[in-house]
């Protein structure tokens, strides 16, 4: 009864937050930098940030995560870190040889005003890059945003630094990848090759955060988009954006720099969220949907239709980060579910518009981001007006128990069960896993708590 | 990039060592920070008066700074109460932009208030990241302030990120219990009396260990910090001994109560039977004018020895010439694991430490045998590198060298944060050895391409 300690009582707080729904920006560079083939992630600051994310990535993935660090001391926090930037990316190149070194700044680095981008143009001007290698950078300060506009602020980091136009559009068209697993990764390009569109999907966490076991320790797995990918986004003929938040700046950077027209779509979670995913893609690529994809969404609405009685009217409180909190949302209300308490720590207008769009079909939810919407705040919401089910990360866990709600693990971190980096969440597959998940967990707490005998074979 | 094949970074060589016959003396470098751009293991000064208060159950923790440290820290690890659980939920001032501008004063303050008016907790704990160290917010004074107006102890914890390694924060959080201790009254404490030190209570191993000690007769006033409360922390120095497990962490406060109350203190491990037994006998030892004390340690020891050592001659048996790497954080704890597997006919080919000092590694090279790697403050390369040279078996690590292991294809063992089971006290022995037989033994290892599975 670890959250016996949290009141019903609804009390406005001014500075406090309680039990974060969400963590610090810098951990979303280094997640987004692993996506790129060959690339050491490089955390400006003191070493305690770098080791806390590759711990809880390590922990999420149940993958070693490599990342450098600028291992700040006192006197770099009073003199500046340009010293440790630039012996650091020198120590990089030569021991730990990576295409790119990917750097973001910490709140450390940040406050004392490090200037990343004249960093690396001193370390480039001083021939501390050597040819073909490349040094990018994010601006990251844990005290704005989250750890998804950290990922977006690499991502768009990516597209500004690498993107090249040369003048010649190809048929080629960029997938910019929201925070999503690896093999939500994996299920977007696989869907792309069952349309035969040519497309470049970044980053790829896929092969880089699922590697097979080889007995060896590969710094750099076969995985991630590759430098060249990366150039030849600026030739495509247009981008999509799977995710306001954490993908569409990388796409209106791209639109800006090479003139790449973009369309900004829910990360495709669910029936509808996928529907207009495929449509869209479709579009792009001038190839038609084929049999294949059409029958697995069939396959979908079947299971949906044979199961809505189980659906119906339930209650659910989900918690998490925003492109996966607007498409699952809609996909709740399309199974019949009512969506009653959504909590997201991460602020963002954009977010707050889209999210209006999408309640206005459960105009009765409880909806709060950004400052104390917290996991406290969410399980006050819970003791007021309890629900049928909880969707969200590991640290659901003790609200669940508490409450005994049913729960469903989803969004990061994960950090007690696997799965979640091999199994998609997104597309008509990831659709049918998140209705067996919720399904599962319903009705196993229906066996559970059903009386000796109303409990029944057939349900 | 293959990790098989590299030379070690340069600028560490000082801090790895291979001992061989007639070979040079020991000269590691230790307390260094680690070098810029290296992969480190090692965190800050934040994460170690962190994970050393954290487990005082009845206080509340709050973490002034952005979200990022409160978040990471959130339940880092099991440290569980027989009580209260205010330790484990996460508290945080989640400072933005403006407040880094304006300073974050009003709003520690403001959230002091209001989580004291709400859980009425018997102390607080402030602890001050990097950003609060540059914008010199004035804790100390916001404490002094909150503490005259709710009657409580507020404590500041000067853990800013950059000002040191992860020693420093155990130093930090050392001053913040000194000044707890002292406040409590003494009266009613037994003679025959000690304080638990550097036991963090993971998987209920305090309790294992203060039942050993209260069985022989003693009176344990506080364990600190695992499964720790305020008020018996306040009146500690009442203790006749301090027994002090993690050297690394609590020396400093065994020092500074001996200094100011006159309390010794001796250095114990809980790991292995044989560091265990000794754990029981010298602090039996203490106290000479009472022999039953002793004879009860030795009932003890005889009875839990006879009671595991049975089982253990399975896994001996499975076990005997396997080779393991041990890369922990304190240097003592390494020196405890060397024995435990010697105990189960394991020899170790890889010793290290993230915090250890130049006597440690002395006497880690006095321990091991020939050929054995000691290395400070390692990095992923490095580790694999040895562990694929040294054909290790077994890999006794934390976190992040979990899935570094089973990329290898070895065995693994956690000796650090994420312990389902405890591995302090005899029984903690039978579950180490079972838990490196099982990991060892999986079946698993026959599919990897090291150990011959397909390629």
């Amino acid at each position: 009864m670890l959250l016996r300690h949290t009141p019903t009582e609804v009390k406005e707080r001014e500075g406090l937050t309680i039990n974060p729904a969400k963590t610090c920006q810098p951990i979303g560079a280094m997640y987004a930098a692993l996506g790129i083939h060959g690339c050491l992630p490089h955390s400006h600051g003191s070493q305690g940030c770098c080791s806390y994310h590759r711990s809880t990535l390590t922990r999420h993935y149940k993958e070693p995560v490599m990342a450098s660090t600028s291992s700040f001391t006192e006197g770099a926090s009073v003199f500046g870190g340009q010293a440790n930037l630039l012996a650091s990316i020198e120590t990089i190149f030569s021991v730990y040889d990576p295409e790119v070194i990917a750097v973001h700044s910490t709140c450390l680095s940040e406050t004392i005003g490090d200037d990343l981008q004249q960093i690396t143009k001193k370390a480039s001007d001083d021939g501390k890059i050597p040819d073909g290698k490349y040094v990018i950078y994010a601006s990251t300060p844990s005290f704005v945003g989250s750890h998804i506009t950290g990922y977006a602020n690499m991502v768009t980091g990516m597209a500004e630094q690498f993107a090249v136009s040369t003048g010649e559009k190809t048929e080629q068209i960029n997938i910019v990848a929201g925070w999503m697993e690896p093999s939500d990764m994996r299920e977007i390009k696989s869907i792309a090759s069952l349309m035969d569109a040519k497309i470049v999907l970044f980053p790829d966490t896929s092969d880089v955060l699922d590697a097979p076991q080889t007995g060896k320790h590969e710094f750099y797995p076969k995985g991630g988009v590759t430098i060249d990918q990366l150039r030849s986004t600026g030739d495509s003929k247009c981008s999509l954006a799977l995710g306001c938040v954490s993908a569409e700046p990388a796409a209106i950077a791209l639109d800006k720099k090479c003139k790449v027209p973009f369309e900004t779509l829910d990360m495709p979670i669910g029936l509808s969220a996928t529907d207009r995913f495929i449509m869209a893609l479709s579009k792009a690529a001038g190839k038609p949907v084929p049999a294949s994809i059409t029958a697995e969404r069939g396959r979908v609405v079947d299971v949906m239709a044979d199961m809505e009685q189980y659906f119906y009217g339930k209650k659910v409180a989900l918690f998490g980060d925003p492109d996966q909190i607007m498409p699952l949302t809609e996909f709740l209300l399309d199974l019949g579910m009512r969506p009653t308490h959504i909590v997201s720590g991460t602020p963002g207008l954009r977010f707050e518009k889209r999210m209006k769009e999408i309640l206005e079909r459960a105009p009765y939810a409880n909806f709060r981001n950004g400052a104390q919407a917290d996991m406290f705040l969410l399980h006050q919401w819970i003791k007021n007006e309890p629900v049928d089910l909880l969707i969200g990360n590991t640290y659901g866990k003790y609200i669940a128990r508490d409450e005994n709600i049913p729960f469903v693990r989803f969004g990061f971190p994960i950090l007690d069960r696997v799965g979640h980096s091999y199994f998609p969440s997104v597309g008509y597959s990831g659709a049918m896993r998140l209705i067996e998940k919720i399904l599962g967990v319903l009705m196993d707490q229906q066996d559970r708590v059903a009386l000796e005998e109303k409990f029944e074979l057939v349900m | 990039m293959d990790t098989q094949n590299i030379n070690l970074l340069e600028g560490r060589e000082k801090q790895v060592y291979e001992k061989t016959a007639g070979g040079a003396e020991i000269e590691i470098a230790c307390d260094k920070t680690s070098l810029s751009g290296s992969v480190s293991q090692r965190a800050c000064v934040f994460c170690g008066s962190r994970v050393v208060l954290y487990p005082v159950a009845d206080a509340i923790h709050i973490v002034h700074g952005p979200i990022g440290c409160a978040a990471y820290t959130w339940d880092i690890r099991g440290a569980v109460s027989s009580g209260p659980e205010l330790h484990r939920l996460s508290f945080s001032t989640d400072l933005q932009e403006m407040d880094v501008i304006y300073g974050g004063e009003k709003k520690l303050y403001k959230s002091l208030v209001e989580l004291i008016d709400q859980y009425q907790p018997n102390a607080a704990f402030i602890y001050s990241t990097c950003i609060i160290g540059l914008i010199g917010d004035d804790i100390d004074a916001v404490c002094k302030k909150v503490a005259k107006e709710k009657g409580i102890p507020v404590l500041p914890v000067h853990s800013e990120g950059f000002k040191g390694t992860k020693k420093d924060g155990y130093k930090a959080a050392c001053h913040a219990l000194m000044k707890l201790i002292g406040q409590g009254s003494t009266e009613g404490i037994s003679k025959y009396s000690i304080n638990i030190l550097g036991e963090f209570n993971l998987a209920g191993e305090a309790w294992i260990i203060r039942e050993y000690y209260e069985k022989m007769g003693i009176e344990v006033v506080a364990t600190m910090t695992g499964d720790g409360r305020i008020d018996d922390i306040r009146r500690s120095h009442g203790a006749t001994l301090n027994v002090v497990q993690c050297s690394g962490s609590m020396t400093t406060l065994a020092k500074d109560m001996e200094e100011k109350y006159g309390i010794p203190y001796i250095r114990v491990s809980y790991f292995g039977f044989e560091d265990m037994s000794k754990s029981l006998y010298d602090v039996a030892q203490h106290f000479p004018d009472r022999p039953d004390i002793m004879e009860k340690a030795k009932e003890i020891v005889r009875d839990e020895i006879r009671k595991y050592y049975p089982e253990m001659q399975k896994f001996k048996a499975a076990l005997t010439g396997k080779k393991a790497a041990i890369y922990v954080g304190g240097a003592f704890k390494t020196f405890s694991l060397i024995k435990a597997l010697r105990t189960i006919g394991m020899s170790v080919v890889l010793a290290g430490s993230q915090t250890g000092n130049k006597q440690d590694y002395k006497n880690l090279k006095e321990m091991c045998d020939e050929g054995t790697v000691i290395v400070d403050d390692s990095n992923p390369v490095e580790l694999s590198k040895f562990v694929l040279e040294k054909e290790a078996d077994l890999l006794i690590g934390g976190v992040k060298e979990r899935p570094i292991a089973f990329k290898l294809g070895v065995g693994f063992c956690d000796h650090n944060h994420e312990r389902k089971i405890p591995l302090a006290g005899f029984i903690g022995m039978y579950y180490f050895a079972k838990e490196v037989y099982e990991s060892v033994m999986s079946p698993v290892w026959q599919f990897a391409p090291r150990k011959g599975g397909l390629r």
